[in-house]
């Protein structure tokens, strides 16, 4: 299982948890299953989003792994200028 | 997952010239509006000249009569209704309602400009004026005018105008208990105004059309291949029906990201049948692309004798035109980015008015949000008698620590570049009557994404690399000795050139502090393909295993002791039999560039004010900052310098202002005043290289964050001269002065 | 819109066109005669990318009529360079970095060599001063000026 952290102001999508636990072995799974075990995220998902995985911005690659230790950080999409 | 390998250098970090140079200082270089087409028409823009108006009608009749107007448009022209590219369409042609003043109603195209203007003259648009609404406090109120009904994001709290579109927060801890802890705790309000990118190029392009729905596109962008996705999409071609060229581009800061007057100019040379060239005025840059948000931001801050920060809080506003923004998130996350802080809350709101489509400028959101910060921090630490430089070591966040925004720090230099701006003589030097210094810290993400490079052994053993960036600052030499690194050679028999959209792959733009990263990466991976290939044909032709060729500097030689002695072959001598051992050979690698490493910097400045006046001078300035590895140093000094000065021009002179009518009133660069040569003094660099792991080289983007720590660095220098907190930018002289007689 | 015949010199060499008497010279150069390495970032003087030199006065182009160059001598990017020599200040600027996007320097090698021709010693303030009138939005200028005091240096040493 790893350990999502989900920043504030998406929170109330996840029941208010400030974490939320899923069996997911990279970005991929982690994408298809937070819409289906929370159905009010599945918007917020499908508009894009980051994910820092272990310190590292990760935006599309979906076969990057999550290590069940993974640190997983859910944010909004990062770009630049 | 660490691709950063430590290694000695031979060609990269020396400072050398970049390919295009003689072109751009003989005038012989082409930028956009540099190119023509046989049998071109011109084209011109008509504009709205009112913040907010509904378009009762638009008669082109008269216009399209006149001879030699071949074709005119307006908004039923463009058949999309929707879907995700349904504001940038409406952002280059105004729908059933002009939103902000320059917003586009129709554009001609004509046998000479001066027909086309005349032409202009002669569409009449019947508008009926709507309450309109530029000011962002006056935005986000209960009963403002709104933009667009129904476009308030889901989260957003209650309270405010349906203009504030987004709503994101961030952080962790107890704010409230960390507040408790502190032993002084300040609390502002703070401002900033909306500026311009600025570049000198105006937008331009020139456009054809084939009877087959076939289009071309010459035009100075950021990002050729997002034009070319934005257009067919907008224009309703497949992309591999619209070929774009990226022409020279005379700079973009992220003002060149997006489209602006690309569809026009395709959709008059459809309609027309001839090619069309469309470059805008200055006018029209300033009225009608680029600027960036202006902000009105709240700061609470909490720190202890000792100067930890005990807890802090930031609510920061975004005034992002007229279309959703994006700000929000990147003010909010960066705030206070550079601090490991046990107790930390920010938020972000994204407002719309009465302005133009706000466009990405230099790690887009985060100067703002850093300059309201600093600034609370450089304010409690007065109030406490601390160094500020101390108080931001103390809190400094390390590889391991938690972001303010969530994700725990790999590797990076903020505490280098602080150690470093320590021991710099400039933090130490004596200062002059009137004279104030100040210190802030930066941060930005930086960014990879999709990249495409291939790489190309020539029949005399030279490489050429195509890539899909455009060059704007350097890039292709940076890349040429990427290259020339790995291969082993030197960097003369390597040419980098930037291909049009219809011989690479896709590639983001030249945003997001990217190129040097994710090209660099995808020009090794490129090049260490072609050593491949030469190893695996040099085995079959040597009749020894693959492990027995290696390739050191520049030559392929066989180790294998069983077999005969095998002279080394170059590239030329390689490039000699390709045709006999298998035939050209080349290397490609296209990849989602993940990994990009954060950047942190620290900038120094010290200011003088004339208490006469308020008129801000900057007697000294030094950036410092991480760059992982300088490729090729005088371009990164470059980028920390040229990032550094558009950040003074925001801090001191650059202002949007926008009368009671809604209407920009310095749409020109004698009022909309950059810094100019004799307003600065020489910018001091110091590169720091804490490598990135994710980069073979150690490669950190550079290019975004030196614009985000000036905007305080010169706040906090002109309250320490002036003892008068600055809390309004531009720190022009009529603002300073009325400070300094408030007193 | 009128017509005007006009004889000038451009970059030593006798040039005629025909054009609108309303028409500016940077319109001249860059739409009429193909020389587009003298650049448009405003059109109203205010930036100095189209700067030239008029019987050896420095000018925005934008700002002189087409007609004003009838019997005069011009001189623009296009002539800095004798034939593959560069001018030393272009030399300098390379190996300086003083460019990044590029757009402006053709303006600012113009107007510095119209200032080392005044003044070959010139201070840092002087040449901060002297190019107050050509923006560069990439460089914050640094490269820039220490690129022109190499070159007002190297010419004094080797005269062109």
């Amino acid at each position: 299982m790893a350990s999502i952290q989900i920043f504030t102001s998406l929170q109330y999508l996840f029941n208010n948890q400030t974490e939320i636990e899923l069996d997911v072995a990279n970005l991929q799974q982690l994408l298809t299953r937070l819409p289906q075990a929370y159905p009010q995220c599945a918007q917020e998902v499908a508009n894009g989003i980051s994910v820092a995985i272990d310190g590292r911005i990760v935006n599309d690659a979906w076969f990057t792994p999550i290590e069940p230790n993974s640190e997983v950080v859910i944010l909004p999409r990062i770009s630049g200028g | 997952m660490s691709q950063y390998k430590a290694r000695k250098f031979n060609v990269v970090g020396q400072r050398l010239q970049r390919p295009d140079g003689i072109d751009k200082v003989t005038g012989r270089a082409r930028y956009g509006a540099d190119m023509d087409a046989a049998g071109m028409l011109h084209a011109k823009v008509l504009r709205s000249p009112h913040a907010h108006a509904r378009i009762i009608s638009i008669d082109t009749s008269a216009a399209a009569a006149l001879p030699g107007v071949m074709a005119v448009i307006t908004r039923a022209d463009f058949p999309l209704a929707s879907g995700e590219y349904i504001d940038l369409l409406d952002h280059c042609m105004a729908g059933d309602r002009a939103l902000y003043d320059g917003h586009a109603v129709a554009a001609v195209a004509a046998t000479s400009k001066r027909l086309a203007k005349q032409a202009l003259k002669l569409i009449k648009v019947d508008y009926e004026l709507l309450p309109h609404v530029t000011d962002i406090e006056a935005a986000i109120a209960p009963g403002a005018p709104v933009i667009h009904a129904g476009v308030v994001g889901r989260g957003v709290p209650k309270g405010y105008s349906d203009n504030v579109t987004r709503f994101r927060s961030f952080g962790h801890g107890d704010i409230e208990a960390g507040f408790q802890q502190a032993d002084v705790v300040v609390e502002r309000t703070y401002r900033t105004e909306a500026t311009h990118q600025g570049y000198i190029e105006p937008h331009a392009c020139v456009a054809t059309m084939g009877m087959d729905g076939r289009g071309d596109l010459w035009v100075c962008t950021q990002g050729h291949f997002a034009i070319r996705n934005m257009c067919a999409a907008i224009l309703g071609m497949e992309s591999a029906s619209l070929r774009v060229t990226a022409s020279e581009i005379g700079g973009g800061f992220g003002g060149k990201t997006t489209v602006c007057i690309e569809p026009l100019a395709l959709a008059l040379a459809k309609k027309s049948g001839r090619a069309v060239k469309l470059v805008m005025t200055r006018d029209e840059v300033l009225r009608a692309t680029g600027p960036t948000v202006s902000t009105l931001m709240h700061v609470k801050l909490g720190m202890n004798q000792a100067g930890r920060i005990t807890a802090a809080y930031a609510q920061l506003f975004y005034q992002s035109g007229a279309y959703r923004g994006y700000a929000a998130d990147f003010g909010a996350m960066p705030a206070f980015a550079p601090y490991a802080l046990e107790n930390v809350h920010t938020e972000g709101f994204d407002v719309m008015t009465n302005r133009p489509k706000s466009a990405a400028y230099r790690a887009p959101g985060a100067p703002p949000a850093c300059y309201a910060a600093e600034s609370a921090i450089d304010e409690a630490a007065h109030q406490l008698g601390l160094d500020p430089l101390a108080v931001r070591l103390l809190n400094a966040a390390r590889e391991g620590s938690k972001s303010s925004y969530g994700p725990t720090y790999a590797a990076h230099g903020l505490v280098e570049c602080l150690q470093a701006a320590q021991q710099h003589p400039h933090w130490r030097a004596p200062l002059g009557e009137n004279m104030g210094r100040g210190i802030a810290a930066g941060f930005w993400f930086n960014f990879g994404g999709d990249t495409c490079v291939s790489a190309f052994l020539n029949p005399d053993g030279s490489i050429s690399v195509s890539e899909g960036n455009p060059d704007i600052g350097g890039s292709r030499a940076s890349i040429s000795m990427m290259v020339a690194e790995e291969m082993g050679i030197p960097y003369e028999q390597v040419r980098t050139t930037v291909a049009d959209t219809g011989s690479m792959g896709q590639n983001e733009p030249t945003h997001g502090s990217r190129v040097t990263f994710a090209v660099g990466l995808a020009a090794i991976k490129s090049a260490r393909a072609i050593i491949a290939e030469i190893r695996h044909r040099l085995a079959q032709l040597w009749e020894v295993d693959i492990d027995s060729v290696v390739w050191q500097q520049g030559c392929a030689s066989c180790t294998d002791p069983n077999s005969e002695h095998k002279a080394p072959m170059d590239l030329r001598q390689v490039a000699a039999i390709a045709s006999n051992t298998g035939g050209p050979i080349g290397g490609h690698h296209e990849v989602n560039a993940e990994g990009a490493g954060v950047s942190f910097g620290v900038h120094i400045a010290d200011t003088e004010v004339d208490p006469q006046t308020g008129h801000i001078s900057i007697k000294r300035y030094t950036v410092i900052q991480d760059a992982g590895k300088a490729i090729q140093p005088d371009y990164v000094e470059g980028q920390l310098q040229g990032g550094a000065v558009q950040g003074i021009g925001w801090a001191l002179n650059e202002e949007y202002i926008y009368g009671e009518d809604g209407r920009l009133q310095n749409s020109g660069f004698l009022d909309y005043r950059i810094p100019v040569a004799s307003d600065l003094p020489m910018i001091d660099t110091v590169i720091v290289e804490v490598p990135n792991p994710g980069h073979p080289y150690g490669v950190r983007g550079v290019g975004e964050t030196p614009i985000v720590p000036p905007l305080a660095a010169v706040a906090n220098a002109v309250t320490a001269a002036t003892g008068v907190r600055q809390v309004h930018l531009p720190m022009s002289p009529p603002r300073v002065l009325a400070g300094l007689q408030a007193k | 819109m009128q017509h005007t015949h006009i004889s000038t010199t451009i970059n030593g060499q006798p040039v005629e066109y025909a054009c609108a008497n309303d028409a500016s010279l940077l319109e001249v150069l860059r739409d009429q005669l193909g020389m587009t390495g003298t650049k448009e970032g405003c059109g109203s003087g205010d930036c100095g990318a189209c700067s030239i030199s008029l019987d050896n006065r420095l000018v925005c182009a934008c700002l002189v009529l087409g007609v004003e160059a009838q019997g005069r001598h011009v001189e623009t990017i296009e002539g800095m360079a004798d034939k593959n020599n560069l001018h030393i200040l272009q030399t300098k600027f390379l190996e300086h970095a003083a460019l990044q996007c590029g757009i402006c320097t053709p303006g600012i090698l113009v107007a510095a060599r119209a200032l080392l021709a005044k003044h070959p010693d010139p201070t840092e303030t002087q040449v901060r001063y002297w190019l107050a009138g050509n923006l560069c939005r990439c460089t914050g200028y640094d490269k820039i000026i220490r690129a022109v005091l190499a070159a007002a240096q190297a010419m004094r040493e080797e005269p062109a």
